[in-house]
């Protein structure tokens, strides 16, 4: 079995996802004949023709808001955004009406639908084509917020989001789309959602992070492993609803814990998940929560990208100092 | 000075034009023949009527329990009854309705009932799960934003090649929104089943039609995204429901989307929390009384073809006030939901993650 990049595995799931349900449909902006810009929908529209694999308008607002109509009549839309940067007239359709449909008819219309994303920083794009901005939709109650960190993930966690009967939002980190190859059997396997992944178990410190950042994070445990320094290293996958169990089960083990996002600080994911662990884990902490993130400064363009990212550098220091600590 | 280098005789690349019907005008009197063939039916006609009356009642009485605190901000529909019962009488069964918020004649024609309304406006979601019809969707607030849901409604019906047509109610303010313009160019560029209805009051809220665009008409938007469009009288159910069936038997054979322009007024306030003498003449909502949908198809019912007795009318009236009053019983004598509800229906399967939230609502509610 060949090895295949992330975007394959992106590829293949949605390829297995029409074959296996015939309301699957694609709709986003050149997911057709072009394939998508980054050639995740590459050749679908080939095999599953016009009528399911669908060229929008430029019509952000429209992608996901059509998603909704056609989901409430029983399809399973899977849209693209082509970027997250272009997303944000469609988080009016996200927050009104997918996360709430089902609530306010009380069960009788409901959104099976999965809005995918490129998102991210770290490959030089131009401007709003690099942002990290997964907490604004994580702080929609009503939507499942979803972000692969390998091929296998990416593979398995999409399929559990066409499958699931509410809606999805897929980041998929832009950075890894080709860095890594999996072989990922394509055996409709899915991964279960509203889980953190226990990547690498440790025992001194608990490095929390989630798509692109996993790979910074493993690259710094090893660095941090030469010098006798265990970290157990957890992959959210699911941002919400949050597994806060599979945290503080880590956090209660190892008593520190360092949260890795390339969003800015301030109301970043990071924040939720350093409230819960001081909320429900204080008495196993032995040093203060520590954040490495993006800044609160506007996503700089891609000459002064690398400074804002947050680097292996970065990241063994803040392990260094919670270790420091205590 | 700029030189202007457009040809004036240039060559013509398109034209189009807008056309406005009434058949009937205030006072009942036909003024456009030949009259749609059922127009001489009681039988069609009757029974729109009858949902024309029972809207008004419904809003008389859901305004007096705003006023007296048995129900939440309101919006009236007074003023507009013709147009949701004249395209709802023009849907089949299987057809969606996409309503905004003021659209209760339609949607009391199509089974929602009276109660499920004022369990809406009264705060409880229940409201929204009609027993009939069950596809239909519920109210939209944010004005435009379900346009999307009807172009997608639609996608879905005729990929899956059923004789089904979204029909999709807003009103002239929401013309001016993104969302409108994308949905409406999508159904063209698709070339799917579903119709919009511009129900033109005049009156977003306090901005005037004119201060909302430029534009002569609200019909002719729709030519921008190639679809086809027309304004008729909004006040005229006849006029109403001869361009809704049009509209809507061309999209389920596969001509295409169409958009309605239906002229009426907004007779009330924009909603309960809403004072419109703030910032609009007396004389000017006096007029618009004189064009009154409801009396005018009266004077047409009981006029030269008196399809509708003085006696019939005192016990549909009496009928509609007895239903309106059941509404109301079983209105107020409907619990709330219980805290656990706000959980019940956020997902298919709450996560585990938010046990505990349901059981700290919960243990509030005890405790409350």
């Amino acid at each position: 079995m060949a090895e295949i990049t992330l975007v394959d595995a992106v590829n293949q799931a949605l390829a297995y996802a029409m074959r296996e349900n015939e309301n699957v449909v694609l709709l986003g902006e050149d997911v057709g004949v072009n394939g998508g810009v980054f050639r995740a929908t590459n050749g679908l529209q080939e095999s599953f023709g016009e009528e399911r694999v669908l060229d929008t308008p430029l019509s952000e607002t429209l992608i996901g808001g059509v998603a909704i109509g056609m989901a409430a009549q029983g399809l399973i839309p899977v849209a693209e955004i082509q970027f997250m940067g272009f997303a944000y007239p469609t988080i009016d359709q996200l927050l009104n009406h997918a996360a709430r449909i089902r609530n306010r008819t009380r069960g009788r219309l409901t959104c099976p639908m999965v809005l995918r994303a490129p998102f991210g920083g770290g490959i030089g794009a131009p401007e709003h084509h690099c942002e990290s901005t997964e907490a604004l939709f994580a702080h929609i109650p009503g939507l499942r917020v979803v972000i692969p960190s390998s091929p296998e993930r990416a593979y398995g966690l999409l399929l559990a989001a066409i499958r699931n009967p509410d809606p999805v939002v897929f980041l998929e980190p832009k950075r890894i789309y080709r860095l890594v190859k999996q072989r990922v059997p394509d055996d409709g396997e899915a991964l279960p959602l509203d889980v953190c992944f226990v990547l690498r178990p440790g025992d001194d410190v608990s490095i929390v992070s989630w798509g692109a950042m996993i790979h910074d994070v493993v690259a710094a445990a090893d660095q941090l492993a030469l010098r006798g320094i265990s970290a157990e290293i957890i992959d959210v996958a699911t941002l919400k609803p949050l597994d806060v169990k599979t945290i503080l089960e880590s956090v209660n083990k190892t008593g520190r814990c360092v949260i890795v996002h390339e969003a800015a600080l301030s109301g970043g994911w990071g924040a939720e998940i350093a409230a819960r662990v001081a909320e429900l884990g204080l008495m196993s902490l032995l040093a203060p929560v520590k954040r490495v993130t993006g800044y609160d400064t506007i996503m700089p363009l891609f000459r002064l990208e690398h400074l804002y990212m947050p680097s292996i550098d970065r990241i063994t220091k803040a392990v260094n100092a919670v270790m420091e600590f205590a | 000075m700029v030189e202007r280098y457009v040809r004036p005789d240039g060559e013509i690349v398109a034209q189009f034009d807008v056309r406005f019907s009434r058949f009937i005008e205030p006072g009942g009197k036909v003024v456009c023949t030949p009259l749609p063939p059922w127009a001489d039916d009681s039988g069609v006609l009757i029974p729109i009527y009858r949902t024309m009356l029972q809207t008004r009642a419904f809003d008389a009485a859901a305004l007096k329990l705003q006023r007296t605190g048995r129900l939440g901000t309101y919006a009236s529909p007074l003023g507009q009854e013709a147009i949701g019962a004249g395209v709802a009488s023009a849907m089949r069964e299987e057809d969606l309705l996409v309503p905004s918020y003021r659209e209760f004649s339609a949607q009391l024609w199509r089974g929602v009932t009276m109660t499920e309304l004022l369990l809406y406006w009264g705060g409880d979601e229940r409201g929204s799960d009609y027993r009939v019809p069950r596809q239909d969707f519920p109210a939209c607030i944010p004005v435009a934003s379900h346009c999307c849901h009807a172009t997608g409604a639609a996608y879905a019906f005729k990929i899956r090649r059923q004789p089904r047509v979204a029909v999709c109610f807003l009103g002239d303010g929401a013309t001016s929104k993104g969302d409108f313009y994308e949905s409406l160019n999508a159904a063209g560029a698709w070339h799917v089943p579903v119709v919009f209805v511009v129900c033109n009051n005049h009156w977003a809220i306090s901005v005037p039609l004119g201060r909302q665009t430029a534009a002569r008409t609200l019909a002719q938007k729709a030519i921008a995204a190639g679809v086809a469009s027309e304004q008729v009288d909004g006040n005229d159910m006849i006029a109403v429901r001869a361009a809704a069936e049009f509209a809507i038997e061309n999209a389920r054979s596969g001509e295409g989307p169409r958009l309605i322009e239906a002229l009426t007024y907004r007779l009330g306030d924009h909603t309960t929390a809403d004072d419109a003498s703030r910032y609009r003449d007396a004389s000017e909502v006096n007029a618009a009384r004189a064009r009154d949908p409801v009396s005018r198809l009266h004077d047409y019912l009981t006029g030269t073809e008196a399809m509708l007795s003085a006696a019939d009318e005192e016990t549909m009236s009496a009928e509609i006030e007895q239903e309106v009053n059941d509404a109301i019983e079983q209105y107020l004598a409907t619990p709330p939901q219980p805290a656990s509800a706000m959980f019940d229906h956020l997902f298919s399967e709450l996560p585990q993650s938010m046990l505990d939230q349901r059981a700290s609502a919960e243990g509030e509610q005890d405790h409350g």
